[in-house]
Formats: structure tokens, C-alpha cells, sequence
């Protein structure tokens, strides 16, 4: 396997880009697993095979890019994803929420497929392969999963008020934990300036805002005003973490050293 | 010595190890689809060294799809029970996306015969029923029973067919 981040020369670069692999492994774990506890319970069989594959892919992205992280490290991806703490993990504190109900859920897949994408176009653009291009390659599967969030928003806000009012209150509850996408630590500036990473945050978040706008406006949902609740990126997360990473890594923690 | 994507057509020499190297690769299926590896264009290039070790690179379909690791180990068993071969590297590559265009013409009618339809260049062009010809079809649900299939019902015949999903076009 490539290591990727052996081919970073300076270890302040280094360790901020391992940051930002972590972040995008981290999302896409904890929101998979999310997702999968859907499988069994989607609200129709289209909408649970749907849930249930998108989870499938998300834990398979999360799993490439453990691995560019992991390198030849004894206990690769696997170690990344289940032998650490929930303190070690990089992902925004939205995706660790549980599901509370499916409107909430499709919200919640809406503002982060949207973010996923960007976030993947500029990782395309990152310059270090092969991150570059799994990152473009993903972006091309991920369309999928926007696809459905929209449908399904349309489908549930437009046809009546009370509707649109359960769909609100879910995106008044996700969109402060939605802006902790955009949190940042020391390691931002330091991709910027090492020009591993071409926008900042803040330009991140209105490129992100001026893409989820529309689709939200144009199902009679009003854009919250509230501020960011941050943490995630920072390994500061809610007891949800540790609730949803003990039963996440239990099989693997009876016995670490087994190959499946 | 490195060859393309493709087998060397008829009366242009290869190596026997590669000759044999491509033999393999033409007989693993993909788990979920019912045709061969090389028929889905998942076969990016195969490298021969000497005459023991054979390197192959894939280009995956969907990267999170589960049949990658078996087809891997497939790959991997038979090309060590060619004989003389002792070193087998066999591995995904990213830099050049898989694209409808990599199916071969065999492919895609092998997939229609079992009821799949495919697009032909563009995943988002109209779909066609592959029972009855019609266009008149409805679609059910964007994810199938695999990540690489959609589902739809076809209006005409009243069938419910299955579409190939490819990734998105960038």
C-alpha cells in the first residue's frame, strides 16, 4: 500500500495533512454507521436497500483513506477505525448524532453530501496521489447519495405544513453541528500555506452555504441563524461518540490480533 | 515487460506468462455480474517479470464494493497455479477512472441476456427496458440489490428489470 504521507518531506505538513485524512475517515465511519442502523428499519424496502448501500460506501471510503493514513503500519485501516479512543476521532460532531427519526437523517445526508463533494473536489486538488485521485473517484460515486437526500427532502417538506415543520425542526437541530464541518485547528493554516489546500474555511463555508441554500429554500425550509458547535475536529465530542464507538468496536475488541 | 489493457490481438507474439497471466483474468467473474473481469474492463494493465512474478493493476467499478477482495483473491490464486510463478501482486489503482467505455461489446450483451440493462455512454441517458425495447419505464429505486445496479419497472411489459449503475461522470 502507498503511504501516502511519506512523500511529505516536512513533518509539520505531514502531520496536518494525517489531520485532514483523519477528518474525512472519521466522517465517513461514524456517519456509515449511522447510516447502516437504518438497515432492517427504512421506512420502505427502496429506502432501506438505499440507506443500508450508502452506508456500505461510506465505510468503504472510510476504509481507503485509513489506509493512505495507516501506510505499512502493523494493524492498518482496521486499527485506525476501531483501536482508538472516541477522543482521537477527527469527525464534526453532527455525524456521531443518532438518527432520531428519518427526517432528521435526510437532512442530515443532504448537508454533508453537499459538503462531502466539495470537500472532495478540493482534495482532487491536493496534489499528493493518491489521494488526489481516489478523491476524484469518490466524488463520482457520492452524486448518488446527494440524489436521494433531495429526492426524499422534496418529498417530505413540500406537501403539507405540518410536514415541512417536522423537516424544520430537524435542520434547526443539525445546521449549528452542520457549521462544525468547517471547524479548524492549527493544521488549516498549514495546509494553505504549504498549498495542499486551496480554499479556507470560511470561503469552504460559503461555497457550501450558496449549494445547500437553494435546495433548502425550494422546499419551503428557512435557513436556521445560529452559531457553529464545535468540538469535532478538535476530538471534543458528545457522549453519543462513545456510546455509538463501544458497540461499533466490540467485535474487534474481543480480539484485535483475529483476521477475519 | 508491461502490456496494455487489453489482450494482444491474434498473431501478435506474448510471452507465454503473459499469454497464460491474461488466461486467468479471462476466467475470473465478477461475483455479482455474470461475466468475466475482462469483459467489465476492470483489467487496467499486467506487468511480467522474468518468469516468476506477474503484477497486475485494477481499476475498481465502486470502490466500496465487496466483491473487490474476492476477485483480488481470485486473481491472486490462479495466476500462482500457473507453474513457475512464485511472486503475485495484484492491486487496485485510482488514477484513471473505470468508465462505461472500458466494458467490452461481449459484456454488455452478456450482462443484457440476464436481464440488465446498460447505458451506453452516459448514466444519466433515459434507460431502456432489455425485455421489451420500451422506454417507457419508470424508475423504482437508484440503489439495487449491489452498488453497481438500479432498479426500474418498465411500463410496457410490466416487468421489473434491473439497470448497470455506473459512477457518476465527473
Amino acid at each position: 500500500m502507498p503511504a501516502a504521507l511519506a512523500t511529505i518531506a516536512d513533518p509539520a505538513v505531514r502531520a496536518a495533512f494525517r489531520e485532514w485524512l483523519l477528518r474525512v475517515a472519521d466522517d465517513e465511519l461514524t456517519i456509515g454507521h449511522r447510516h447502516s442502523e437504518w438497515t432492517g428499519v427504512g421506512p420502505d424496502i427502496e429506502s432501506d436497500v438505499a440507506m443500508s448501500s450508502i452506508a456500505q460506501e461510506e465505510l468503504g471510503h472510510a476504509r481507503l483513506f485509513y489506509e493512505q493514513v495507516a501506510g505499512d503500519q502493523p494493524g492498518g485501516p482496521d486499527l485506525l477505525a476501531f483501536g482508538r479512543p472516541p477522543a482521537e476521532f477527527r469527525n464534526a460532531v453532527l455525524l456521531e448524532q443518532p438518527n432520531h427519526g428519518w427526517e432528521f437523517s435526510i437532512v442530515r445526508l443532504a448537508l454533508y453530501e453537499t459538503f462531502e463533494g466539495q470537500r472532495l473536489g478540493l482534495l482532487a486538488r491536493c496534489g499528493q496521489e493518491p489521494v488526489a485521485a481516489i478523491a476524484a473517484t469518490l466524488g463520482r460515486e457520492e452524486r448518488y447519495h446527494g440524489l436521494f437526500a433531495a429526492t426524499w427532502l422534496e418529498r417530505m417538506a413540500r406537501p403539507s405544513a405540518d410536514a415541512r415543520a417536522r423537516v424544520q425542526a430537524a435542520l434547526d437541530a443539525a445546521w449549528p453541528y452542520a457549521l462544525g464541518f468547517f471547524e479548524t485547528t492549527e493544521a488549516d493554516p498549514i495546509l494553505i500555506n504549504a498549498g495542499l489546500l486551496h480554499e479556507s474555511a470560511e470561503r469552504q463555508r460559503d461555497a457550501w452555504e450558496a449549494a445547500v441554500r437553494p435546495l433548502l429554500e425550494g422546499c419551503g425550509l428557512a435557513i436556521p441563524a445560529a452559531a457553529p458547535a464545535l468540538g469535532g475536529r478538535r476530538g471534543v465530542h458528545t457522549p453519543d461518540l462513545a456510546q455509538m464507538h463501544a458497540e461499533m468496536t466490540e467485535v474487534w475488541g474481543s480480539d484485535p490480533e483475529a483476521r477475519w | 515487460m508491461v502490456s496494455a489493457a487489453r489482450p494482444a490481438p491474434d498473431g501478435v507474439t506474448q510471452a507465454p506468462l503473459e499469454q497464460a497471466a491474461w488466461d486467468v483474468l479471462r476466467s475470473v467473474e465478477d461475483p455479482e455480474l455474470p461475466i468475466a473481469i475482462t469483459d467489465l474492463g476492470l483489467v487496467r494493465d499486467v506487468r511480467v517479470d522474468g518468469e516468476s512474478r506477474v503484477s497486475v493493476r485494477l481499476v475498481p467499478t465502486w470502490t466500496a464494493c465487496p466483491a473487490l477482495a474476492v476477485i483480488r483473491g481470485r486473481i491472486r490464486d490462479g495466476l500462482l497455479a500457473i507453474p513457475g510463478v512464485r511472486d503475485v501482486s495484484v492491486e487496485y489503482t485510482y488514477d484513471e477512472p473505470w468508465t462505461l467505455e472500458r466494458m467490452t461489446d461481449r459484456g454488455r450483451e452478456q450482462l443484457a441476456a440476464h436481464g440488465l440493462s446498460v447505458p451506453s455512454c452516459r448514466f444519466a441517458e433515459p434507460p431502456v427496458c432489455p425485455y421489451c425495447g420500451s422506454h417507457d419505464v419508470a424508475i423504482d429505486s437508484l440503489f439495487g440489490p449491489t452498488l453497481c445496479r438500479s432498479t426500474y419497472i418498465c411500463r410496457h411489459c410490466r416487468n421489473p428489470f434491473e439497470r448497470f449503475k455506473p459512477p457518476a461522470e465527473s
